[in-house]
């Protein structure tokens, strides 16, 4: 799975960097994006991508905004050792030189809470990634089916 | 050795010793190795709960007598681990082809308060159509996820709340006695034996 993901370099992902001043996080590239469809709007949508720190400095992801709900907002899943999954707000993820941050089912994830118009399979929507650098970066999030389990399959 | 000792004593404390024994075997080598001792679901046939499936229909424990079952507990407004367990479960049954016709499998919510019956065939239409999606009262909830053993906890959240719940997959056979658990986004190969190896226990009883 994971090498999967590694080894499709998706056309899917955009960077679009800020300016020039902000170095540590231009150093950012977002891979392999994707969300599940939601039904109707009631329930918090989900979406999914590999953020991938190019750069020699640490970036740290502070917050995230798109039009498509109010309450965007990473958090965390995470199942005990007796199988009991609970999810959280995951905070500032701080990514070191050269790492990638993974966000994929059962784990880190992106919650899009108070879903502004239903997500449909086959659209797309915009989200931008705020950096503590101040750094902005714009990621078109393909969205698949609700029962899609990665970025292509 | 410990064994031995143990018989000495009274039957109580022997059968206190097996029980440990037991225990151990289970935790250690069983099938049930991801389940921690005592907390191993109950028979089908000895849990008693009655629920609405998503058609309507009244069902209990002893609907899933009969068939091999795979069960688990989730609800519907669960973003990540709900949906993915759903689709690791299609996929798993379309592995399995036309046997998946001789499986009973249930999906369990533990947020009978927004999921209603409406609410779950809206949901469940969206993976494989085995799947069957189960509500009711809050109370008979309570009583299967206390059957399985499962736990699920409500947790307020800055907008509105979110459940805690059990991610995994129980696996009963025909008769209704559990055979294993399927941990959360367990891999297909590993997955799909083990449904293997609950339906052959059905076969083998059948012979």
């Amino acid at each position: 799975m994971k090498q999967m993901l590694f080894s499709v370099v998706a056309g899917l992902a955009l960077s679009l960097g800020t300016s020039a001043a902000h170095a540590g996080s231009d150093a950012v590239v977002v891979e392999d994006a994707w969300a599940r469809a939601s039904i109707g709007t009631s329930r918090p949508g989900a979406a999914y991508m590999e953020i991938r720190n190019r750069g020699e400095e640490a970036v740290t992801l502070t917050g995230l905004a798109t039009d498509l709900a109010e309450m965007p907002e990473i958090h965390r899943t995470s199942t005990d050792d007796q199988g009991v999954s609970s999810m959280a707000p995951a905070g500032d993820i701080a990514i070191a030189p050269e790492a990638t941050v993974t966000l994929e089912p059962g784990g880190l994830h992106v919650m899009l809470m108070r879903l502004q118009r239903p997500m449909m399979e086959g659209e797309s929507f915009s989200l931008t990634l705020v950096f503590s650098d101040g750094g902005e970066m714009k990621v078109e999030v393909p969205i698949r089916s609700i029962s899609a389990r990665g970025p292509e399959d | 050795m410990r064994r031995r000792k143990f018989l000495g004593y009274a039957g109580a404390v022997t059968a206190a010793g097996g029980l440990t024994l037991l225990a151990g075997w289970w935790r250690v080598d069983g099938p049930g190795a991801p389940t921690p001792p005592g907390t191993r679901p109950l028979p089908l046939t000895k849990m008693e709960f009655k629920l609405t499936d998503h058609e309507g229909q009244t069902v209990g424990p002893e609907t899933l007598i009969g068939k091999p079952t795979l069960a688990f507990f989730g609800f519907t407004f669960c973003p990540d681990v709900c949906p993915t367990t759903l689709s690791d479960i299609s996929g798993w049954l379309d592995a399995l082809g036309e046997d998946a016709e001789r499986l009973n499998v249930v999906f369990i919510t533990v947020d009978p308060e927004r999921d209603t019956v409406e609410i779950m065939e809206d949901y469940v239409a969206y993976f494989h159509p085995a799947i069957r999606g189960w509500t009711g009262s809050a109370d008979q909830i309570a009583r299967a996820a206390e059957g399985f053993r499962a736990t699920y906890e409500r947790v307020p959240t800055d907008n509105g709340y979110t459940m805690n719940h059990t991610a995994s997959v129980f696996l009963f056979d025909a008769a209704g006695d559990f055979v294993s658990t399927i941990d959360y986004h367990e891999p297909r190969e590993f997955a799909v034996p083990k449904i293997r190896r609950a339906m052959k226990e059905e076969t083998t009883e059948a012979t």
